[in-house]
């Protein structure tokens, strides 16, 4: 599909997948918030399955400084993939140029130049917070990216954390900028 | 802001008080916001045994002098079904919000549908109406729930919010509208004398005023067939008179009542005829469509029932083929608007039934493709 | 004092009522509108709930506030009422198909709940209205329209439910009582919390003449031989309480009514 639906002047879709319990829709949340903050229009969408823990989870962010007509994501700007059912699911885009960051912790390697692995998962796991691998890579994506300045995303966190989980959580997105420039 | 939290705070808004429930995806947020917002105000929030009891519930708590809701998804609106069929009868004003998902049956508990357009509005038995709008996106899910209430009171009728599951886990950035700027309906309270209180003595717009029970106005309503004082009363005159009375309190202010968006419709050959959140695919395929050449407008009904069958017959007659996109297979708006554009008309069905939504290019298939 | 005689509850112009001779109904709302009368009640205050049946047709020939529900939700309805006005007396009158068969759920949440709410529920062991069908309360091997060889259920026993289910209030009576069914009333209606009043009931036209008890006095007679104050039953043997009705206070408890707990949650929410 060639024709962009919108008539975005600076329009960006990003889509956050993996399974049940990852944290993944929070992600989203946080993303779309802090464009809010910058001013930006937003439409975050989930798609989920029934178990709580398990089964394909992902949220789509679409942000946009015009209107947001069409809610879905149609041409992705960048995915992040945390399970090898995400990765197979999106596994296309990589070939139409669409960069894809994948858990190589939890995803077998790829090869194709589109995708760029980081080992998310056992990176939150030595840092003792396996629980928080969803802002840890939300870290990443948004310094890859730059689709909302890493100061809203902190600022975002301090609004939606509370006591000892502000200062964790600022740790893990920041690991996780600081793995994307690696 | 995500859109069943919209619904829970644009009730609010409205000076909904009381809220019965029974959790059901995907429309649990409205209960949980309700939960934390009503006590705070001094409103209640009650988990009910099930939905025919949270019904029964929001019918009871109005009658006693609240603006109530409740919220569920298809299941859970099918059982609701006998009881609402009370508020018609009694004339109770209620709101019921059906966040649709995917069926027959359980189906799929976390997917969206737009099917349950004709329980809403045929699936409970005798013969009434009901009024039913669909929001596209998270500010309307605020505004449409307090229309949704200020018609509930005008018109003492149950009204039902019908989301589907996009737009009710859709969320928006939405400047919330401040007091005063959406205008709050209440129900007409009696002023007479309360010896002379008939509860369905109807003034002359068609709607009785309603007391409350625990004022000095002493009333009675009933499920049974009942007379202008609510007591039974079989005899075939008063029940003719009822059942018409039920319709034209409707039917009267049906232009009131009837609310839809047009997005350039003023030069176009192909109209597409959109509900909730297929109306952004609709608007995308449209915008596209112009790109292309072809001159396509929307027209979103954000009232479903009362059909807005005249905004479609008047726009359907400028438009050579007219296009409904819906996610059900039957097609259930697409009936009624070919009732309102007549047979001769270029009609075109999209339908999406496996819990996916309805994109634009699915829509730009059928309507640039041959027929 | 002159006895209370209800009747200032009572529409004019509407008598006879539609109740078969021999039935219990009308003794029941008797007892009922002097209950009111001797505690005060006023029409303004009080909300009479019903659902559909016989019973359910009570509120046809009361001046009080009334809803006429469907069938088997009226606690449902009232649960609404009276969470959203406490200072109402909300009293529901069911059958035993209305109160504990469609609506046996509703009855054991309202029982768990404990709202203050008075439920009246009148058992004559089948559904009189449409036409003497087995019932959630018709004994075992007892016959009825749709058991002609005998019921092959068991039956609830209501005041027994209602105590296990976390009702503060629980009484059974007879409509051969009914002093000690007034009394029982005005117990139940000043109770903070759920109040059950079981009225046993004589349904000659069906019960009865499928059980013979065809004439009018008999069920009544049937009752007045089985009951026995709950103070006396409780000295039987266990062997000899199998055939005999246990009549009275059965349970009184003070357990915190549902809106005396949500008075704490709107505090701690209006505190945060």
């Amino acid at each position: 599909m060639e024709h962009r639906m919108t008539t975005e002047s600076k329009h960006v879709e990003v889509i956050l997948a993996g399974t049940g319990g990852q944290g993944l829709i929070l992600s989203g949340i946080l993303l779309a918030e802090a464009a809010i903050l910058e001013g930006k229009n937003v439409v975050q969408t989930q798609s989920y399955g029934i178990a709580s823990r398990g089964g394909l989870s992902l949220a789509e962010v679409i942000i946009d400084t015009g209107e947001i007509v069409f809610q879905q994501v149609q041409k992705p700007d960048c995915i992040l993939v945390l399970t090898e059912e995400a990765t197979k699911k999106y596994e296309t885009w990589a070939a139409k140029g669409v960069p894809i960051l994948y858990d190589s912790t939890l995803v077998n390697a790829r090869t194709d130049p589109n995708f760029t692995g980081y080992a998310f998962t056992q990176t939150a796991s030595d840092m003792g917070n396996a629980l928080s691998v969803n802002i840890l890579a939300l870290g990443t994506v948004t310094a890859k990216t730059g689709v909302v300045k890493m100061e809203t995303l902190e600022e975002m966190i301090r609004k939606r954390f509370k006591g000892a989980a502000v200062e964790m959580n600022l740790k893990m997105l920041a690991v996780g900028r600081d793995l994307a420039g690696r | 802001m995500q859109g069943n939290q919209a619904i829970a705070e644009g009730a609010i808004y409205a000076g909904a008080r009381f809220y019965a429930g029974y959790p059901i995806t995907p429309s649990s947020e409205i209960a949980e916001e309700c939960s934390k917002k009503l006590p705070k105000l001094g409103g209640v929030y009650i988990q009910m045994e099930d939905e025919i009891a949270s019904i029964a519930a929001v019918i009871g708590a109005s009658l006693a002098g609240a603006k109530s809701f409740t919220a569920t998804s298809g299941p859970g609106f099918s059982l609701m079904q006998e009881n609402l069929g009370l508020a018609v009868m009694g004339e109770v004003p209620c709101v019921v919000v059906d966040v649709q998902r995917a069926g027959p049956s359980t189906g799929l508990a976390t997917r969206p549908a737009q099917s349950d357009i004709m329980q809403i509005r045929w699936g409970r038995h005798g013969d009434q109406s009901v009024i039913a709008l669909c929001p596209a996106s998270v500010r309307e899910c605020f505004t449409l729930t307090v229309t949704a209430f200020n018609f509930a009171e005008r018109y003492r009728v149950p009204v039902v919010l019908m989301p589907d599951e996009i737009v009710g886990h859709m969320r928006e950035n939405v400047e919330v509208p401040a007091p005063g700027e959406l205008e709050v309906v209440d129900r007409k309270r009696p002023s007479g004398s309360p010896a002379d209180y008939k509860p369905f003595k109807a003034d002359e717009d068609g709607v009785a005023p309603l007391a409350a029970y625990g004022g000095e106005y002493v009333f009675h309503v009933s499920s049974s067939m009942h007379g202008l004082d609510g007591y039974s009363n079989n005899d075939p005159a008063n029940a003719a008179w009822r059942v018409r009375q039920l319709h034209e309190k409707i039917d009267r202010h049906r232009d009131e009542i009837v609310l839809t968006k047009s997005f350039d419709t003023d030069d176009m050959d192909v109209l597409l005829v959109t509900l909730g959140a297929t109306t952004r695919s609709g608007r995308a395929a449209a915008i596209e469509a112009r790109r292309q050449g072809v001159r396509a407008g929307v027209l979103q009904l954000q009232t479903v029932w009362p059909f807005p069958d005249r905004e479609v017959a008047e726009l359907g007659r400028r438009a050579k083929m007219v296009v409904v996109p819906e996610m059900n297979y039957s097609g259930q708006v697409a009936g009624e608007v070919r009732k309102a554009v007549g047979p001769d008309m270029d009609l075109r069905r999209v339908n999406r039934y496996n819990g996916t939504i309805i994109t634009p290019q699915d829509i730009l298939a059928v309507m640039l493709g041959a027929r | 004092m002159a006895h209370a005689t209800g009747t200032k509850y009572l529409k004019g112009g509407i008598l006879p009522h539609m109740w078969c001779s021999g039935c219990g109904i009308g003794t029941m709302l008797g007892a009922l509108l002097r209950a009111f009368e001797e505690l005060g009640y006023t029409t303004t205050d009080t909300v009479v709930v019903t659902g559909i049946g016989c019973t359910g047709k009570a509120d046809d020939y009361m001046i009080t506030n009334a809803l006429h529900t469907t069938h088997g939700r009226a606690l449902a309805y009232a649960t609404g009422i009276k969470a959203y006005n406490p200072k109402l007396n909300v009293v529901a009158i069911m059958g035993d198909g209305d109160g504990v068969t469609i609506g046996g759920n509703h009855f054991i949440h309202a029982c768990r709940r404990n709202i203050d709410l008075t439920a009246i529920i009148l058992n004559n062991f089948n559904f009189g209205m449409t036409g003497g069908q087995v019932s959630g309360t018709t004994p075992p091997q007892r016959y009825t329209s749709t058991t002609a060889y005998g019921n092959p259920e068991r039956d609830f026993d209501i005041c027994a439910l209602a105590e296990s289910a976390g009702a503060n209030y629980v009484a059974r009576c007879t409509p051969y009582h009914g002093w000690e069914m007034k009394e029982n009333m005005k117990e139940a209606l000043t109770k903070k919390g759920f109040s059950v009043v079981e009225v046993v009931s004589p349904c000659p036209t069906h019960f009865g003449r499928h059980n013979e008890m065809k004439e009018t006095p008999d069920m009544l007679h049937w009752l007045r031989d089985r009951a026995i104050a709950v103070e006396e039953y409780r000295r039987l043997p266990e062997t000899e309480r199998a055939e005999r009705l246990a009549i009275g206070t059965l349970v009184s408890r003070d357990v915190p009514d549902f809106n005396t707990q949500y008075e704490l949650v709107k505090a701690r929410a209006q505190k945060g």
